[in-house]
């Protein structure tokens, strides 16, 4: 009894901050939250009580949010299986002996290091600009230059491109994977006389497919929360005719521009909700399709 | 030439050459800041400066107002330095607490650690700003930095994974020797994670850097903006005449990230493989 309560005593003297910061910063706020998402609240007067208002006018009576959900959802779909599908293409092409390897590993890298600052979202911004080097290529290549702030879809395809951009770290993670893949399985398959597709459709793909897994979790979550380049790019308004106007952005808007500090609490809970159910999405279809070695094959 | 050197040679044309294609928008950016503002977008296409001057960094430089740009690198400078502390501290001691304790609860508490990892950020935005604001620090450092010192979810779970692959011996010798619980965290397991703790460090570095949605909630005085608030700041008053200014400075804050990188360059790439830490 004497040790227990010693070890117990140890115990939270270390993981301490953790529960202190947790009860803080994290389980307060979101009590807080959920019941602000059911409140009219400005900051300045205390919350009203006005149950599911919120989301009822979300989905019902306010064609910005709609509109801004949907853009976020061709966002997260349009860009993080392009993402995925160039990584995996170029960890595979850098999967050889060749020395230059680390040299092409650390250039394919470096869009992902500097993608999140501000710095790169006004670089973007100005090399997609009426008279930037997007359109002098597009023109050197008869085709009719695109104005990329004036069009809405545009827009967001240039927010998609610089997510596109910067599939590296994704890359990483495939290229450790594939060189986990023991060498013999393909050495087999190439004795019975299997062609490049098949290598890599029943060995590359089942072997990486936890890997796979992964980044598709990862990379769906993170793509669903992007602002920067969003907020930066459209300098915080979200257009073109609200064209860039990602959930976070909209979200933030509501929060901190317009003060409905209820709304925007409303729409956190059902990003959470999305965020969720997708997870759940890909882990549940994922017994179809991903390999675990210790299954012994499926 | 060989059948094998012709091959070898596409190889690297197309693995080479899609690099420069990716690497051409950073190179635009860094050219750019020694053009002339006024050529800047008539010579878009064209990657040499010419003339070639230096000018718009000593006006980004002077930044905006009574604040010079040196001010904004010394405040983003002073957040990085205190995350950095705030993390390093407390998710190493927080770590060894759930790698190497037992303790009533540590399961429960473990499973919460691992849930507020997929917690989006939104969700919580809100009443910390009202929290932050009725503790009246808003406009300070203080939001930013005080939770750092209460662990990163992220990286204690990194932590966590490192430490128990140290052998579980070298706690039972120093015991025998006489190590307390403390001492056998700070002289065997502290000495031990340095490698992990580099990790830590290195994308600590490189999160904090770069946030913006943290300073623009809770900073309003230019006197203490970032150097990413500063840079936005830039951009919402621009005026023809500051481009070369603003790319400048764009470069100048892409620096510290790119020195950091090379000199670190290992433990980045082995972060992100094994953690799928994002980038």
């Amino acid at each position: 009894m004497q040790t227990n309560m010693k070890q117990n005593l140890w115990g939270y003297l270390f993981i301490g901050p953790f529960v202190i910061g947790f009860l803080a910063f994290t389980i307060i706020p979101i009590v807080a939250s959920f019941y602000f998402s059911f409140t009219s609240y400005d900051l300045f007067n205390s919350p009203r009580w006005i149950g599911l208002q919120n989301f009822k006018e979300m989905f019902t009576a306010d064609p910005r949010y709609l509109h801004s959900l949907k853009i976020t959802f061709i966002y997260v779909f349009a860009g993080v299986p392009l993402r995925l599908l160039f990584a995996l293409i170029v960890a595979m092409l850098l999967n050889t002996a060749s020395r230059a390897v680390g040299l092409y590993r650390t250039l394919y890298y470096l869009p992902s290091l500097i993608g999140g600052s501000v710095a790169v979202a006004i670089m973007w911004r100005n090399i997609f600009g009426d008279e930037g080097v997007v359109n002098i290529a597009l023109m050197s290549i008869g085709i009719d230059p695109v104005r990329w702030f004036g069009d809405p879809t545009a827009a967001l395809w240039m927010l998609i491109f610089l997510s596109i951009w910067q599939f590296g770290s994704s890359m990483l993670i495939f290229l450790a994977g594939l060189k986990s893949i023991p060498q013999s399985y393909y050495e087999a398959a190439s004795v019975d006389g299997a062609s490049f597709f098949q290598k890599f459709f029943s060995i590359t793909i089942p072997m990486l497919s936890p890997v796979i897994l992964f980044n598709a979790v990862m990379q769906t979550i993170g793509a669903f929360m992007t602002f920067v380049p969003a907020f930066i790019i459209s300098k915080g308004t979200g257009g073109p005719l609200d064209g860039t106007l990602l959930y976070s952005l909209y979200l933030f808007k509501q929060g901190f521009e317009f003060f409905h500090m209820g709304y925007a609490s409303a729409m956190a809970w059902v990003m959470l909700v999305i965020i969720a159910i997708l997870t759940s999405i890909i882990f549940m279809t994922s017994r179809f399709w991903v390999h675990y070695e210790s299954e012994g094959g499926k | 030439m060989k059948p094998k050197h012709v091959k070898k040679l596409i190889y690297h044309v197309i693995v080479g050459g899609f690099a420069i294609l990716l690497l051409y928008p950073v190179a635009w950016l860094v050219m750019s800041s020694f053009k002339k503002s006024e050529r800047i977008f008539v010579t878009a296409d064209s990657l040499l400066p010419d003339p070639f001057v230096l000018s718009n960094y000593g006006q980004g430089w002077e930044g905006f107002g009574d604040y010079g740009f040196g001010t904004f690198i010394t405040n983003t400078a002073v957040f990085v330095a205190l995350v950095l502390i705030g993390h390093l501290i407390s998710c190493s001691l927080i770590a060894f607490g759930f790698a190497r304790l037992k303790f009533a609860g540590r399961g429960f508490w473990f499973a919460i650690m691992i849930m507020t990892l997929m917690l989006p950020y939104e969700v919580v935005m809100i009443p910390q700003y009202i929290i932050f604001a009725k503790l009246e620090w808003l406009n300070s450092l203080k939001p930013l930095v005080v939770p750092a010192f209460f662990g990163h979810p992220f990286f204690i779970f990194l932590l966590v994974q490192f430490i128990r692959t140290i052998p579980r011996e070298l706690d039972e010798a120093a015991i025998i020797d006489g190590c307390n619980t403390f001492g056998i965290y700070r002289r065997i397991i502290l000495p031990l994670i340095v490698p992990a703790l580099a990790t830590t460090a290195i994308f600590t570095f490189y999160w904090t850097w770069d946030n913006l949605l943290g300073p623009v909630l809770y900073l309003n005085s230019p006197s203490k903006y970032t150097v990413s608030m500063a840079l936005n700041m830039f951009l919402s008053n621009e005026t023809v005449s500051n481009w070369g200014a603003m790319f400048a400075m764009s470069v100048v804050s892409l620096i510290p990230v790119f020195v950091i990188f090379f000199i670190f360059q290992r433990y980045v790439v082995e972060g992100i493989s094994t953690s799928g830490l994002k980038g």
